[in-house]
């Protein structure tokens, strides 16, 4: 099976966020990390390929920095890349980013397309199905099970509070990839040394430029939530909070 | 033609999503703050008892959207069906639950027609004649108010709790309801949904549980387990955990909390090292009292806490065990 593999560069999950100048981003220079989901829908790539043959391809779009993903996806067992590269990327919307997606696959034949099924900087929740129905593919999300049959794959999608559902459905097909589907694979030293030769092709925003549009909606500003609860802070050494904690236990929240 | 919103409730399982009502209470303030009129929407087949119960709710008219194809759930009927209808009604504003199911179709239907979804809002501004629609950003760090800068009809979902389900007023009498038949064409579904079912069930109630000690990352290392375990037995309560923990294989996924888990209202819920994603903050905002220990000062978690430590837990958790015993032999 041929699996493209859409990725993305977060920050990190306990980076201080400040506010840009325009307010409606936030300052650029903080840490990074692949965006966990995309890890997960990575690594079932990967054990896809390993039991059917195949092969995985990852893509993603932002500046230079987001080669980081795509490196490391490749020193895991990718065996190509792909990078539209530039910085105006970053602030499309799910509908644009999907369509320059598309623009930039139109010569390729994959059998899936796995997404992680959120990220947690936007947290859309959108690109990979927008990209189904711009292919014309069926797409199932959330997933948790990915088992190849005779008429195409038969998936398990979460649903809410613990329930759960197979579909069956035909190829090619796009996929939303639920964190802890499987477990993740480090990258090896032998891995990460191959990997700076494998083909990584990078592509220009001008090359998808008639693919995408204006935004179809529009961040007017970025801002700290405003806090709808009074919390109290408590302080002091650890046994001094210990000690104010079991005050609060005993006299306000009344369970000692 | 005034101008219309629409909200489409969910029904599953002959069962009206009681997220509908919050969603109906979301369109009504809307209507108030806009001028606009207020409809409704069931889609599925056979739905025409869901459509009168809605139409007990103070909205002008509710249309059942029927198909014998819409049953069971699949994204190509559901989002056939309502392009259909929408493009025939013409609606400004399409509201709806930020669910699974939703969110397994709504972008779908958005792209089909060429349009957007703001997803997951937690509440609207009307400003200066613009409506924002306020949604998460950054696993709820920041937010944003965000615009649609595109032709109606404008597609919202919104989030769990956003709203409160026991606002949607009642109308005066019952609005007139309307069945919509839709067509689907043979070859429109490609996926073949089996039926829904449940893991191995629950060993863990923890919703009765009145004390609840939940881990997250902070938590580091399998092993440290044990010290949130302690505590929780200290205090006479169950422990918990957010998906990650469970993902790893450190807890059982019966004690996972959030929107994939289980949703508690203890009367104490101690966070440990939860820095308080979204879908953790769904499945125990209820809780009578929250205090949360986390290391990193902007943890979203603090967000919603009534008492917040922001340090080690695990400099402060040992000391704690020891001076919860010392209360519970004094007491």
């Amino acid at each position: 099976m041929k699996i493209l593999v859409c990725m993305k560069q977060v920050p990190q999950k306990d980076a201080p966020l400040k506010l840009n100048e325009s307010g409606a981003w936030i300052r650029e220079d903080v840490s990074y990390e692949v965006n966990e989901p995309d890890a997960y829908a990575l690594e079932e790539a990967l054990r896809q390929k390993e039991k059917h043959g195949g092969e995985v391809v990852v893509i993603t779009s932002g500046p230079a920095r987001a080669q980081q993903v795509l490196r490391e996806a490749l020193a895991k067992g990718a065996d190509r890349a792909i990078h539209l590269e530039d910085n105006g990327f970053v602030g499309l919307d799910a509908f644009n980013t999907a369509r320059a997606f598309a623009a930039a696959i139109k010569d390729e034949t994959f059998d899936l397309i796995f997404t992680g099924l959120q990220s947690d900087d936007y947290g859309y929740a959108q690109t990979g199905v927008v990209l189904a129905e711009l292919l014309g593919w069926p797409h199932a999300t959330i997933i948790m099970q990915i088992e190849k049959n005779d008429s195409g794959i038969r998936v398990k999608r979460e649903l809410e509070a613990g329930y759960f559902q197979f579909v069956d459905m035909p190829l090619p097909a796009i996929l939303t990839i639920q964190s802890g589907i499987n477990k993740l694979r480090y990258a090896t030293l032998i891995g990460i040394k191959q990997a700076k030769n494998k083909p990584l092709r990078k592509v220009a925003m001008a090359e998808v430029q008639h693919a995408v549009s204006g935004n179809l909606q529009k961040i007017e500003r970025l801002y700290v939530p405003q806090k709808t609860k009074n919390t109290e802070f408590l302080e002091g050494s650890a046994g001094e909070v210990a000690k104010k904690l079991v005050d609060k236990l005993r006299n306000e929240v009344r369970v000692l | 033609m005034s101008d219309t919103i629409l909200v489409v409730v969910e029904q599953r399982e002959g069962k009206l999503n009681r997220v509908s009502w919050e969603t109906l209470a979301a369109g009504q303030a809307l209507a108030a703050d806009t001028g606009w009129a207020l409809e409704a929407a069931v889609i599925g087949s056979g739905v025409g008892n869901f459509a009168n119960e809605v139409a007990a709710k103070k909205v002008s008219k509710v249309y059942a959207i029927e198909s014998p194809k819409l049953e069971p759930y699949t994204p190509d009927a559901f989002s056939a069906a309502l392009k259909q209808f929408i493009e025939s009604k013409q609606p400004k504003l399409v509201l709806m639950p930020h669910t699974y199911q939703v969110r397994d179709f709504v972008p779908k239907l958005a792209t089909a027609m060429g349009r957007t979804a703001i997803s997951d809002c937690i509440g609207y501004k009307k400003e200066g004649g613009k409506l924002l629609f306020t949604r998460q950003m950054f696993q709820g760090k920041l937010a944003a108010d965000v615009s649609f800068a595109c032709d109606a009809p404008w597609f919202v979902t919104f989030q769990n709790g956003a709203f409160r389900g026991d606002k949607a007023e009642a109308g005066a009498s019952a609005a007139p309801v309307e069945t919509f038949d839709v067509q689907i064409a043979d070859g429109v579904i490609r996926n073949k949904p089996q039926e829904v079912f449940k893991e191995a069930k629950q060993a863990v109630d923890l919703t009765q549980a009145e004390i609840i000690v939940s881990v997250g990352r902070g938590i580091k290392e399998q092993k440290n387990i044990e010290l949130a375990k302690q505590l929780a037995e200290a205090l006479g309560g169950e422990l918990a955990a957010s998906r990650p923990i469970c993902d790893s294989g450190w807890l059982p996924m019966d004690r996972q909390i959030g929107s994939s888990g289980q949703t508690v209202a203890p009367k104490l819920y101690l966070a440990l090292g939860i820095s308080g994603a979204i879908q953790h903050i769904v499945g125990m905002k209820g809780s009578r009292t929250i205090i949360a220990i986390n290391k990193d000062s902007e943890a979203p978690i603090f967000e919603i806490a009534d008492y917040a430590v922001v340090g080690n837990l695990f400099d402060i958790v040992p000391p704690l065990i020891e001076e919860v015993k010392k209360a519970k032999v004094g007491s």
